[in-house]
């Protein structure tokens, strides 16, 4: 494995315009700031794990990285060169080291294509001058890859169970050979048997082709699994980034805290016994966030200056970051 | 005596491509207080056991066997007679809180509407008790929210709604099926801690169904691991989880991830679970089970006794062959 980074992304913002319910035509749209200043830094081979509630923005975040969304501010440096300065077209060439994989799989599959033209298209649009045995033996290999059998390739994605279209996202994903795969929930719509099948062979696959990734997934114990590093999002803002073993042995954000005892253990007398910390109430709207800390309004540490200051996020040692002015 | 009792239950749907038969056989009992966990991945028949059993299947469904609740027959009643029980005593919670509330009416008339339909109390007499209701269930400012409308509360408080609104004629058992997933897992936890508190207070029974084994482990006394419309397995969650009998509860078990464990490679079950259109012979696990011997394939596995303590599984395999 190497240890080059490949990915930089630099106080990243995101924000949508949202008219509420009830505005005039000529109110002018209220802000929605969906990411708010991340940074973090990718190595080739490793994988990176965002976690959050729903609305957290874990899914912006993805989505702006590769220009999927506008970014309203900061960078994303590709192998020294900020993705968002450039224009659509000098972009393209970058779009093949970085691929994605969605949470719905049958979704993400063209009903009316078969399986080895979806797997080919990535082929076929960024190598249009590929001969077409060429693209039928990468396809077959690809195929190989995931685990489905290459006579398979003239079926349509109806006939395929879910595990199986998540395999064929994946196919899709993975036949230009890219650096960095973004995976968003590519297993929370899946069986828990299934699951498991998914995880190793990405697993797999990132070892034997050295990728990196960045898995997002609400599914904790998943991304635990999968994961080098963990960042953990609140309202669009990082409250913690450690390694991923440090994130579950000690957590120092008191959202962290309350997110890792709320996962539930499959072991009776362990989840039987243990010390829930729950927060209380629901997540603030994103449009009007609450001032200061962001995470003030639910957490139990909250003292005035959490309202005055947003708290910088700071390193406190050994690839741990967190948000927060009472920190343990 | 247990407060329900099924025995032999059947679920088919006759469908244009010929009968499906989605429970094949289910038999299992509830004694009061205690919370039922019936897990198994989608398409396993859960749901439809507990519909089959309150007549809630789908027209093309049909539901054999026998359902006694507290010691009467209740599978198959009329509409009008299962209308009755189900809301007075036994009463339901789903998965997505949106789609069960009515969005055009407020909380305040769906959920007095249930007590003045079915307990005769005045509107008044309602209002306050739905309002002490949502108090019990831990919603802030009930007295105000009540007036409002399901889309103005966020997914945990719907959930919240829910659970008030079907415990409103103190029922003796509350299904929950899948109350949980689509949320957040910190309002998960509040949620569950919710329903395992309410269920202490009220001293009723709960069947919960789930996919998710960390939620069984939480706050089940007692579970039911279905595969293909079939029970797998049954008995105490503490000895199912501690000594798992059967090949698939086993490869349940160990594909989840744990969070308190880091193991390098997750232990999978191959294949892909049963298309129930044309289910396997037999056992309906054997085609992706490692220790399928001949008669698997040809003979279903009887329910039978793992030792005393009410654990029963089902399979041909000796327990000791599979570990």
């Amino acid at each position: 494995m190497s240890n080059q980074t490949i990915l930089e992304v630099k106080n990243l913002k995101v924000s949508f315009d949202v008219a509420s319910e009830g505005d005039m035509p000529w109110t002018k749209a209220k802000k929605l700031q969906a990411v708010n200043n991340i940074s973090f830094s990718l190595n080739a081979g490793e994988t990176l794990g965002v976690v959050g509630e729903s609305g957290c923005g874990k899914s912006t975040l993805a989505r702006a990285i590769v220009k999927m969304v506008p970014a309203e501010s900061g960078e994303v440096v590709w192998l020294g060169q900020d993705l968002l300065e450039l224009s659509n077209s000098e972009t393209r060439p970058y779009r093949k080291q970085i691929q994605m994989i969605f949470q719905d799989p049958l979704a993400s599959l063209n009903p009316r294509m078969n399986i080895g033209e979806i797997i080919a298209e990535p082929l076929r649009t960024h190598y249009p001058k590929t001969p077409e045995s060429d693209v039928q033996a990468r396809v077959s290999d690809v195929m190989d890859k995931v685990g489905l059998h290459d006579n398979l390739m003239n079926r349509y994605p109806h006939e395929f169970s879910g595990g199986q279209c998540q395999r064929i996202g994946i196919a899709r994903a993975l036949i230009l050979k890219p650096k960095l795969v973004i995976c968003d929930e590519p297993v929370s719509a899946l069986d828990v048997s299934i699951q498991a099948q998914v995880v190793n062979l990405l697993m797999d696959l990132q070892e034997e082709m050295d990728l990196a990734l960045i898995f997002i997934a609400h599914d904790l114990s998943v991304v635990k699994h999968i994961s080098t590093k963990i960042m953990v999002l609140y309202l669009g803002n990082m409250v913690e980034l450690a390694n991923s073993d440090d994130i579950y042995k000690s957590p120092s954000h008191p959202y962290t805290q309350a997110l890792i005892s709320a996962v539930p253990i499959p072991d009776p007398s362990v989840e039987k016994n243990k010390d829930l910390i729950l927060i209380e109430g629901d997540l603030p709207s994103p449009i009007n966030p609450p001032s200061g800390c962001v995470f003030r309004t639910r957490c139990q540490k909250a003292q005035e200056v959490c309202a005055n200051e947003m708290p910088e996020f700071k390193s406190k040692g050994q690839d741990h970051s967190v948000a927060c002015h009472f920190h343990d | 005596m247990s407060l329900i009792e099924v025995k032999n239950l059947k679920v088919e749907f006759e469908t244009a491509d010929g009968i499906v038969s989605a429970v094949n056989n289910v038999n299992f009992s509830i004694d009061e207080g205690k919370i039922l966990a019936i897990v198994g991945e989608s398409g396993s028949g859960k749901s439809q056991t507990v519909f089959g059993m309150t007549g809630l299947l789908d027209h093309n469904g049909r539901a054999t066997g026998s359902v006694k609740f507290e010691g009467e027959e209740i599978l198959n009643l009329s509409n009008q007679k299962l209308n009755q029980i189900r809301a007075e005593k036994i009463s339901m919670i789903f998965q997505d809180p949106m789609t069960s509330l009515n969005p055009y009416v407020r909380v305040s008339e769906q959920m007095t509407e249930v007590l003045i339909y079915h307990k005769n109390v005045s509107k008044s007499d309602a209002l306050k008790q739905s309002i002490s209701m949502l108090d019990a269930v831990r919603i802030p400012d009930a007295n105000n929210r009540i007036r409002m409308y399901p889309h103005e509360f966020s997914g945990g408080m719907r959930q919240r709604v829910m659970i008030a609104m079907s415990l409103l004629c103190r029922p003796k058992l509350l299904i929950a099926d899948e109350p949980t997933t689509a949320l957040d897992v910190t309002v998960q936890a509040q949620i569950m801690k919710l329903l395992t508190d309410l269920q202490k207070d009220f001293g009723m029974s709960i069947i919960l169904i789930t996919h998710d084994l960390g939620v069984v482990a939480g706050s089940s006394d007692d579970m039911l691991v279905m595969y293909g419309g079939e029970i797998m397995e049954i008995g105490k969650t503490e000895n199912i989880f501690s000594t798992p009998t059967h090949p698939y509860t086993q490869g349940l078990m160990s594909a989840v991830p744990r969070l308190d464990d880091s193991e390098e490679r997750l232990i999978t079950i191959p294949g892909n679970p049963p298309n129930m259109m044309k289910a396997p012979e037999g056992c309906p696990f054997s085609p992706r089970c490692n220790f399928a011997i001949d008669t698997c394939s040809s003979k279903s596995a009887a329910l039978l006794k793992v030792n005393d303590n009410d654990h029963l599984r089902a399979c041909h395999v000796a327990k000791e062959l599979i570990s």
